[in-house]
């Protein structure tokens, strides 16, 4: 008894104890949950296993911009065209709430006491009402449109009615792809000319113009070889054919209601971030700058911003993946992204529910990795260089 | 000789209003022309919204004085160039936004628990209301009373909680998902830093799981695959089974918060209470933990802001919160098309709730730095 009672006061015999325990009890609640799930799923007569991928779905998706989906494909091309539209939806939203809320964020601390009001009002209101009843409001707005019949029109191009808005789609023909290998060359040229210059700076002091240069580069390079190869792309217009639009190319109110409510609601709380990262330079380096002379714009882009980036990159790496996770809410008003198409239509067409959801959960998973991955990469390359 | 020379009084255009106006909108011509067209905006827009929310809007009877029964008797339905909200569709249904399908005689029962929840709540909030720790013992005993209360048992009649919605789905789900992701937080940031490599691996694995996913997700779980994992005999209400995903989301989120508490903690505060002896539970329990929560409130605060806003979710999983009862009310084909005015209140209550949590957020953080000193100097 006495021997047994100082093994248990030995630290390194208690932890070893009481991990082995947790792990016993997590494994027997495991193999506990695997047996009930398997007797109620032979009780329910529902099938398991991965077979349910290759059948054919039996419905169709509104809206799949990237793959042209009938009803005859199978359930795994519906979970890519989840995961295109989840992905499309976010990456929109993630660059229109960083533009949104940056701009927001400096209007609150403008000078003028108008302007930073109404920045604060925009800012508590959208904070503080939930992002499912913003999606939905703002769905109900987009289906009040005039009808396909009715609907009105800017410039003989696109169309605006309550099925979506309709613009024409570009024909990319022969050489096309000539243009666009050079405009990718010209943007991997002015990151080179970028870096060549702050070197020679650095060195010499010497200036080089290499927002223009760049500007150049990226639109004269390819209108150039765009006109000499003949102007190889063209338009399908859309027409009003009977009942529907027929041609050009459609963005349906479902995609702009997500699009509209994800970035006023993000750009709200990236907003936030951005005016406690201005704020948290001292106003001695604001000082010092203009005391060096600097123009104000220059204080600004040159001094304030990247010390208050430091600041401002974790927060806002965490509003990108909420606003990537939020884009599963698009089930409320039919936008066919993962959680909607595959982890709603799929699940309900096979019943394979544990299948199904563990597909879904792990994928958006690897989403927020690789999202987390490539925020820290930014994050460590713009973190102060100790010399 | 010498005479003081009066002195002169400030320019006029420096103080007051007039003061004010220059420095604030005026003070150069880009924010001269920026005041003046926000200012135009504001003319056209405030006006409008006034008028359409309150001065041209039905309560009760229309323009006509006649008590408001459909759609069809709303002014903007009858007279859209003039006609404002018609609240009428919210007065109708008020009922069912506040309590749901709550039977209409038991329907005290939860009036009664809307005011003992306010009288559990507030004296939580403020550390100096008048006989706080008797309060206290009242908060600490209420889950319990309000779960009898509005459920049924102990000789009140049972109230399926199918029967529940509207607010007090909303506020059901909400407190009860904070209340219970407290502890549960707690015992995750403990076991995320705890030296024990399995059990801060699992609590780690745990949370960042459950961060990574969506909240949707996480209902569908509860919804679809929990009833699969239960044995036979044990059935969850749909609620019940939201609750636990609610639960087991927040609580994730909570450990966060917690841990960012923790961290703050320095760390002679934990060799200090080693030193005099505590076992590892004691030094938690009476020294680190203390200091952390108190440090870590106001981001609990928002993070149950977070939940509190993500509760409309449940619709989604077909439970009716206030949201649901909302759009209930409008697939009614006697109100079809008040939709503003429905979504317009829907939101105006959830506003009020969170933009008073964020407030007092905002106040406990101002107490927290005007305060005294956490932790050791």
């Amino acid at each position: 008894m006495r021997s047994n009672l100082s093994f248990f006061s030995d630290e390194k015999f208690r932890s070893i104890f009481f991990q082995t325990l947790v792990i016993g009890i997590f494994a027997l609640g495991i193999y506990l949950i695997v047996q009930t799930t398997g007797h109620n799923l032979e009780k329910r007569n529902i099938a398991t296993g991965w077979r349910f991928l290759s059948d054919p779905a039996g419905f169709d998706i509104s809206f799949s911009p990237f793959i042209d989906f009938k009803s005859t494909d199978t359930h795994l091309d519906v979970y890519f065209v989840g995961i295109f539209n989840t992905l499309l939806v976010s990456f929109c939203g993630c660059i229109a709430a960083t533009i949104l809320g940056f701009l927001i964020g400096i209007v609150r601390l403008s000078s003028n006491w108008l302007l930073s009001r109404v920045a604060y009002v925009y800012v508590e209101f959208t904070r503080n009402v939930p992002l499912l009843l913003q999606i939905i409001l703002w769905y109900s707005i987009l289906i009040q449109l005039p009808r396909i019949k009715q609907a009105l029109e800017l410039m003989d191009m696109f169309f605006i009615s309550n099925r979506g808005i309709y613009s024409p789609r570009p024909i990319f023909e022969n050489g096309f792809s000539f243009v666009f290998i050079a405009f990718i060359l010209a943007l991997i040229s002015s990151f080179i000319l970028r870096k060549w210059s702050k070197k020679r700076q650095d060195e010499t002091g010497k200036q080089f113009p290499v927002a223009l240069t760049a500007l150049g580069l990226l639109i004269i390079v390819p209108l150039v070889l765009f006109f000499i190869l003949g102007s190889p792309l063209s338009f399908d217009f859309p027409a009003l054919k009977g009942f529907n639009f027929k041609g050009g190319m459609v963005i349906r109110p479902e995609f702009i209601a997500m699009f509209l409510a994800l970035t006023i609601y993000t750009a709200a709380f990236i907003s936030e971030t951005v005016r406690s990262g201005i704020l948290s330079v001292t106003k001695g380096q604001r000082e010092a700058s203009s005391s060096l002379g600097l123009k104000k714009s220059w204080i600004m882009r040159l001094v304030i911003i990247p010390q208050a980036l430091r600041v401002i990159i974790p927060p806002l790496t965490s509003q990108y993946l909420n606003l990537t996770k939020n884009s599963s809410l698009g089930i409320a008003v039919g936008y066919a992204d993962l959680v909607h198409g595959f982890g709603g239509i799929s699940l309900n067409q096979t019943g394979q529910a544990i299948e199904c959801m563990v597909i879904v959960m792990a994928t958006y998973l690897t989403i927020s990795l690789i999202i987390s991955a490539f925020m820290n990469i930014y994050n460590k390359s713009i973190q102060f260089k100790e010399k | 000789m010498n005479e003081i020379i009066e002195s002169r009084k400030p320019p006029v255009a420096t103080t007051g209003i007039l003061g004010w106006l220059r420095a604030n909108l005026f003070s150069n011509w880009v924010n001269s022309i920026i005041s003046l067209f926000v200012l135009y905006i504001l003319i056209q827009f405030i006006p409008w919204i006034l008028n359409w929310t309150i001065f041209a809007a039905d309560f009760k009877y229309n323009f006509n004085g006649e008590e408001i029964i459909d759609r069809t008797m709303c002014s903007r339905v009858l007279d859209p160039e003039n006609g404002g909200a018609c609240w009428a569709i919210i007065y109708v249904r008020f009922y069912q936004f506040m309590y749901g399908f709550y039977p209409r005689e038991e329907v005290w029962r939860v009036n009664l628990s809307y005011i003992m929840l306010a009288v559990a709540v507030v004296p939580l909030l403020f550390d100096d209301f008048p006989f706080r720790k008797h309060f206290l013992k009242f908060t600490y005993a209420f889950p319990i009373i309000a779960f009898f209360l509005l459920n049924g048992g102990l000789g009140l009649q049972e109230v399926s909680t199918n029967k529940w919605g509207g607010l007090l789905v909303t506020l059901v789900l909400g407190c009860t998902g904070i209340a219970l992701a407290f502890p549960l937080g707690i015992i995750l940031a403990l076991g995320r830093r705890s030296n024990l490599p399995v059990i801060s691996m699992m609590c780690t694995l745990f949370i960042e799981f459950i961060r990574g996913v969506p909240l949707i997700t996480l209902l569908f779980f509860g919804m679809v695959m929990l009833p699969l994992f239960l044995p036979e005999g044990i059935n969850m209400d749909g609620l019940a089974r939201v609750l636990v995903a609610v639960t087991l989301f927040q609580s994730a989120y909570m450990a966060e918060v917690i841990r960012g508490g923790l961290q703050a903690i320095p760390q002679g505060q934990y060799e200090a209470a080693r030193s005099i002896g505590l076992s590892y539970w004691q030094m938690n329990m009476k020294i680190v933990l203390p200091q952390a929560i108190r440090i870590s409130i106001p981001s609990i605060v928002n993070t149950s802001i977070g939940l509190f806003k993500d509760t409309t979710l449940v619709i989604i999983v077909g439970l009716l919160d206030l949201l649901g009862i909302g759009r209930g009310a409008l697939a009614d084909t006697t109100w079809l098309g008040l939709a503003y005015e429905v979504y317009f209140f829907v939101a105006l209550v959830f506003f009020i709730f969170t933009f008073a949590m964020s407030r007092y957020s905002l106040y406990l953080e101002k107490k927290l730095k005007t305060g005294i000193n956490i932790g050791a100097d």
